[in-house]
């Protein structure tokens, strides 16, 4: 028997009512012509929208009233979160704090920490991003350098960090630092701290990614000061954070859908009448699909009940993110179309476009796949 | 019966049944078979253990357990490789009894077997007429009876018991050294008590659908076989000094085919919840098609980890391998649920697959 399992689910109601909701939402920004959906994905950066989503109660959904959150259940946000991305809504600005960074406040911020940010986060005024690797560690994460000394009342830092998305236009993200010099014990001595962009002692250096957007980003900390009370858990706990915060990371979603409008497009332009071939890949890509969503689901109802599924987490972003690497090969296979960056009468050309040159990193952001495949194999007992 | 009895008679069930064919189902066994000897004491002790009728209800024989279980029964029997006509059997008695017949003793087959076989009835007489050839029936020569779902003229589906000796059998094999046999029914007369009308539940090609959801079932069990078998032997097998599952090449082939089967898994339980439902087909098809394209993916990974030794005769791998590469083809194989699935979407048009795929 494998060393896990993904427990059937089905949706409860008050899951359904909540999509009812999300769909009615959309349907209205649809209307309102505020975004396109095949020109959009999680990634899409678009602050105002993400103050509508969040003035209609789908940021922060699980999170305490007391912090601005709806007191919903995971399930609930897991409808949301596929709703969302199912619609090509663009996400971008609150998709990291409100997957990963926020739960990490509430779950093991100080008092002051959550009252400052999480109110901001759930109204969708509030972004943030992931400072975890550094320009010498990537997939090795415990080889980070940048360093936190002790100062009267908080911690000076010095160092850097890379890949981060979307630093140049968020207000915090969350660092992995060393606050002890490394030892034999490498996943020891590393602290996450609440780092406030605006401050001194940071800046920001975009980093234009292949198709020319600006969207990742180096940090650089220069004698930042940073207050006790923005640590995130207790000091040496961080590879521990970095570790419990993987399975919202790698599990949801944003893991099989980020190029769903490609499918859509690809459906909507091979017509009412598909050849043999344009129907058996559709028809595959659609069951392998209706998989990965089921076991997300699952996964959803676990951590629902507390359990820690990191495993599960990490098979399901490896089949998923490779699913989402298939679409754009599979599609331009079926419609013979020269990919084009802006054509405005083929909507199919250029998402496909848009979604080949995003593609790559689908396999690398959040652990590439190789790192995935390693834990699946301690998962399996083979490590 | 409160629910937490009924799950853990299920569990009881379920248990027993793989006692049964863990200690029962031996490689002698398996290989004989193959060779064309019939396990007599084997498919008697699972006639008597109950799971032939497992499906029909208490009041007709039975033991009455729902289709889920039976479902479940039906993937594990498969882990064991059973060389018998056991889930073809548990189908075919049920669904005769479900159409108002009574259950039979011993071997129940079904006819047809794929998309494309068709068997024509007719009245003839005081009873009925059957025409038509249905291809790589299971144990079509072996079977007491086979349970051919037969169209009249005007389109009704009939459930029609014909015993053997009536179809003309040749007889064939599949990859697994299954009996896959030709049955040519060349204007076949049985009596009107021998015909039924087929339950809504495979009328039209129902058939196929049920079959289908067998057979995924069945590739379930038949690769987490391979998958146990694979991992342990990845521990065990040591090469340059160390045990080979601890090379990265093989830890990540591993690992891919850890992904394929939890995939094809979580299909395969979504097909067992929708079963009987209007879900069912869709359901059905999205599973096996899953199943079948990840059975291909786990056979060759681990028959890859096994180098020549899961090549070889003694090697119990192929019993499972070789199974998977038959089962993924039978009633309807990937590219044709792909294909069923694929004109659907297409039909509704793009904005219609996500309703499709939340059930909304």
């Amino acid at each position: 028997m494998l060393g896990f399992r993904f427990d059937s689910l089905t949706l409860p109601a008050h899951a359904e009512e909540t999509r009812k909701r999300v769909r009615a939402f959309l349907d209205k920004e649809r209307k309102a012509g505020t975004f396109v959906p095949h020109r959009c994905s999680w990634n899409t950066f678009d602050p105002e929208f993400s103050k509508r989503a969040g003035a209609a109660g789908f940021l922060g959904m699980t999170w305490p009233k007391k912090y601005g959150g709806h007191e919903l259940k995971m399930l609930d946000r897991f409808v949301m979160t596929e709703e969302m991305l199912a619609a090509g809504a663009p996400c971008g600005a609150h998709w990291i704090a409100d997957r990963q960074s926020g739960n990490q406040i509430l779950r093991h911020g100080s008092e002051r920490a959550r009252e400052l940010i999480l109110p901001k986060i759930a109204s969708g005024e509030c972004y943030t991003g992931i400072g975890m690797s550094e320009p010498n560690s990537g997939s090795d994460l415990a080889a980070v350098k940048t360093r936190a000394v002790k100062v009267d009342g908080g911690w000076k830092i010095n160092g850097s960090k890379i890949w981060t998305s979307n630093a140049h236009r968020a207000h915090y993200i969350i660092a992995l630092v060393r606050t002890e010099a490394a030892t034999e014990k490498r996943h020891e001595g590393m602290t996450q701290f609440i780092i406030d962009l605006k401050a001194p002692g940071v800046t920001v250096r975009p980093i234009r990614n292949m198709s020319g957007e600006e969207e990742f980003n180096e940090v650089f900390f220069q004698d930042y000061f940073v207050a006790d009370d923005m640590i995130v858990g207790g000091l040496g706990e961080g590879w521990n954070m970095v570790t419990g915060e993987l399975v919202f990371e790698r599990s949801g979603p944003d893991r099989f859908l980020s190029d769903y409008r490609l499918l859509v497009e690809l459906i909507n332009r091979v017509g009412k009448n598909p050849g043999e071939r344009q129907a058996v890949e559709i028809g595959r890509l659609v069951s392998h699909l209706s998989a990965l969503r089921r076991m997300s689901t699952s996964i959803a109802g676990m951590m629902e009940r507390g359990e820690n599924p990191l495993v599960q987490a990490a098979l399901v972003k490896d089949i998923g993110t490779s699913f989402e690497r298939e679409i754009p090969e599979i599609a331009r296979k079926l419609v013979a179309v020269e990919a084009s960056l802006d054509d405005p009468d083929d909507r199919f050309a250029e998402t496909l476009s848009a979604t080949m040159l995003y593609a790559p990193a689908f396999t690398l952001r959040g652990g590439t796949r190789e790192i995935l495949r390693g834990m699946i194999a301690r998962g399996l007992g083979l490590r | 019966m409160s629910n937490d009895q009924e799950t853990s008679m299920s569990a009881i069930l379920l248990e027993q049944t793989d006692r049964l064919l863990g200690e029962q189902v031996t490689k002698e066994i398996i290989s004989k078979a193959e060779e064309g000897q019939w396990p007599e004491a084997l498919w008697k002790a699972v006639e008597e253990s109950g799971l032939t009728l497992a499906m029909v209800p208490e009041d007709a024989g039975g033991v009455g357990v729902d289709a889920a279980d039976a479902l479940r029964l039906v993937r594990r029997s498969a882990f064991h490789a059973v060389p018998l006509p056991m889930a073809e059997t548990l189908l075919a008695q049920s669904l005769w009894v479900s159409a108002g017949g009574e259950a039979v003793e011993g071997v129940v087959t079904l006819a047809p077997c794929n998309p494309v076989d068709r068997i024509g009835i007719a009245a003839d007489g005081n009873g009925f007429r059957l025409s038509g050839v249905a291809r790589r029936v299971p144990w079509g020569g072996k079977a007491g009876h086979v349970l051919v779902l037969a169209t009249d003229a005007k389109g009704a589906s009939h459930l029609a018991l014909v015993p053997q000796g009536k179809a003309k059998v040749s007889a064939r094999r599949n990859l697994a050294f299954e009996a896959r046999d030709t049955l040519v029914f060349d204007g076949v007369t049985v009596p009107a008590s021998a015909v039924r009308a087929a339950p809504d539940a495979v009328a039209g090609e129902g058939m196929l659908i049920l079959g289908a959801q067998v057979r995924t079932q069945q590739m379930i069990g038949a690769m987490e076989r391979c998958l146990d078998f694979a991992i342990a032997y990845a521990n065990e097998r040591v090469q340059f000094g160390r045990p080979i599952g601890k090379f990265q090449a093989v830890q990540h082939m591993l690992a891919v085919a850890a992904g394929h089967f939890a995939a094809a898994t979580a299909a395969a339980d979504a097909a067992i919840e929708a079963h009987g439902s209007r879900d069912a087909e869709l359901a059905v098809a999205v599973a096996k098609s899953r199943a079948g394209e990840a059975a291909g993916e786990v056979a060759a990974i681990s028959h890859q980890v096994f180098a020549a030794m899961g090549f070889t005769q003694e090697h119990p791998l192929h019993f499972s391998t070789r199974r998977l590469w038959s089962w993924r083809d039978e009633f309807g194989p990937d590219a044709f649920w792909q294909e069923r699935i694929g004109r659907l979407v297409c039909g509704n048009g793009g904005d219609s697959l996500w309703p499709l795929l939340t059930g909304t």
